[in-house]
């Protein structure tokens, strides 16, 4: 108490005044960055071949905007919806305690990331060739009519001309969100198996079954590992919209910039228009991801907001009462 | 809980109580490493079973075998006259299905040493989601008595708190809760004090002690002698994978026969 008691009552030294450590490094770096950063700017205003007022006015046409909208954004939008709700289906296989459906979502990830996305896309644009017509009933069907001795038996319920259906937008989407599919797997198996193990146990002590458990405890904790790999996933898909020129989709946006180009002979400057477009895009989803991030990272006890939330919290009723305060480690 | 049985209250009756769990000859290995070698137990309802022993002594693992937390290799288990996790028909065994295993664990429930608390959950809805989910009980009533068991165990200012914002004890005292919501035959305890500061250990014994005199059967893994002579009815010490000795307690701390426990508790005491 008394040694307390003379410590506070000591007067404070005077607040430390010292010389700080010089960094010469740091000056030498920002003259040379200013250096570099002129010369660029010299080449962006002074060399023709940017061709700048034509740029402009050629990247807002309806055309470029419309593959915009109904291509690069809703291809994004909805490979990324399929690619994750098909991963969460994939992830919780790989993890299942059935062994048929964990080789075949091991079989599923290990083709679709071991395959090259161009190279997949290339593929579906061209699976047409492989049928005709698309249908659904009994498969076999002519053959086992064979083996019964009737020819051309055909139990088909509906069907598509292949053309309709795996040309253009839908075969993209299907080889975008099947690819996404695999590495979206990945992450969230990844984030399941981040969960500590202690939680199914207790979950299981409860009488939960694994379905239940898996969707009450496990992946709303996942979540919080999930989301941030999801972000990069959906900058990447958007980028990666640009491959749909090799199915070939044309209602998108960097087909649209490259048919300007080519038919204009300025393929140069649309190529730095479409630099821009995704470099704005890119830029709108990173800071969606700050929030979202944010945003799931809150009401994990040990983590920064909860701790105002404690301070804030209403006095102990109970027993512990004072202890309350340092309940954080 | 249910007519069915002695009533448990009356203050332990003359006539010895019905066996709530019983453990025979029970094997567990994991590869060549054989951590239970033949455990024998026989709890009565109303019981209360402290397991001493030093750490990989396979007390814990017991435990776990008690719910089919872990499945054993050799021997058998009931609680309150059923076998755990297996059905024997014609002098053959069957694996149950998990909906069957999950409905033998409804009735034992578990504390563990380091709380598992939920903690994307306040403090009652830990408590109300087994008797939801799994009872299919509804919300109101769920939470009416999650409520009262929450004031029971000293946490009725709790409720809407995260298990990240109260300190050990205070999780415990939750997970003792969660675990009492879906009206258990037997309780296991799994070292429940081991992970606590030593101040908050004894706002969960104290609990803990509650229950004891409410009649609740339980089987605690625990290094806390006090507490093992205070409230045991059964004191079980194990080493090496089997009981080494077991009796009432008292007698078993004061005069301990086998050598072994003579060493344990001259470590402990």
């Amino acid at each position: 108490m008394t040694a307390e008691e003379t410590a506070t009552e000591r007067a404070r030294p005077e607040p430390i005044k010292a010389v700080p450590v010089r960094h010469p490094g740091r000056w030498v770096a920002v003259a040379v960055l200013a250096v570099l950063a002129a010369m660029f700017l010299h080449v962006l205003l002074t060399n023709d071949a940017f061709q700048w007022s034509f740029m402009i006015d050629h990247m807002f046409r309806p055309p470029i905007i419309d593959g915009l909208v109904r291509g690069t954004v809703l291809m994004t939008v909805s490979a990324m919806l399929i690619g994750v709700a098909l991963g969460v289906v994939v992830a919780i296989m790989r993890l299942s305690p059935n062994p048929i459906l964990r080789s075949v979502a091991w079989l599923y990830t290990w083709f679709f990331r071991a395959v090259p996305r161009l190279v997949l896309l290339a593929v579906f644009g061209n699976i047409g060739i492989l049928w005709n017509r698309i249908e659904f009933g009994v498969p076999f069907d002519t053959h086992i009519g064979k083996l019964f001795g009737i020819d051309g038996l055909e139990l088909r319920l509906f069907g598509f001309d292949s053309r309709d259906l795996l040309s253009g937008f839908m075969a993209g989407l299907l080889g975008l969100a099947l690819s996404e599919a695999a590495y979206m797997a990945e992450i969230v198996r990844a984030g399941i198996q981040s969960v500590d193990p202690g939680q199914t146990e207790a979950a299981g002590a409860l009488g939960m079954t694994r379905a239940q458990t898996l969707r009450r405890v496990v992946l709303p904790q996942a979540m919080r590992v999930i989301i941030p790999p999801t972000g990069n996933e959906t900058i990447a898909m958007l980028k990666d919209t640009s491959l749909l020129m090799y199915v070939p989709v044309s209602m998108e946006l960097f087909f649209q910039l490259d048919a300007v180009g080519k038919r204009t002979f300025q393929i140069f400057p649309m190529y730095v228009a479409a630099c821009l477009w995704y470099l704005l895009l890119t830029s709108v989803l990173l800071v969606g991801q700050y929030f979202l991030e944010r945003h799931f990272g809150r009401g994990y006890g040990r983590t920064g907001p909860a701790r105002f939330r404690l301070r804030g919290a209403a006095p102990a009723g109970d027993g512990g009462g004072a202890r309350d305060t340092e309940a954080i480690p | 809980m249910t007519g069915a049985t002695i009533p448990a209250q009356a203050a332990r009756p003359a006539a010895a109580p019905k066996v709530m769990v019983r453990a025979e000859n029970v094997h567990k290995s994991y590869g060549h490493v054989e951590v239970l070698r033949g455990v024998d137990l026989e709890v009565r309802s109303g019981e209360v079973c402290c397991v001493l022993g030093p750490s990989g002594s396979g007390k814990s693992t017991f435990l776990r075998c008690i719910n089919h937390l872990e499945k054993i290799n050799a021997g058998r288990i009931w609680v309150d006259g059923e076998l755990i996790g297996y059905r024997e028909r014609g002098g053959k065994l069957y694996e149950l299905r998990e909906k069957e295993v999950v409905a033998q664990r409804r009735s034992i429930g578990m504390v563990f040493q380091r709380f598992n608390l939920f903690p994307h959950m306040t403090v009652l809805e830990n408590v109300i989601e087994a008797p939801v989910r799994v009872r299919r009980e509804p919300r109101a009533v769920a939470r009416e008595r999650g409520v009262e068991l929450l004031d029971r165990v000293g946490l009725a200012a709790k409720l809407d708190a995260y298990p990240g914002q109260l300190s050990g004890g205070q999780q415990q005292r939750v997970a003792i809760a969660r675990a009492l919501a879906m009206q258990p035959k037997v309780m296991l305890f799994d070292e429940p004090t081991s992970a606590l500061d030593p101040e908050l250990v004894g706002e969960v014994l104290d609990v803990m002690k509650g229950l004891a005199r409410d009649g609740m059967t339980m089987i605690v893994v625990t290094h806390e002698i006090g507490f093992a002579r205070e409230v045991g009815d059964l004191l079980v010490f194990m080493d090496g994978g089997v009981v080494v000795e077991s009796g009432p307690p008292r007698e078993v701390i004061a005069s301990p026969r086998h050598a072994r426990t003579r060493a344990f508790l001259a470590k402990v005491l």
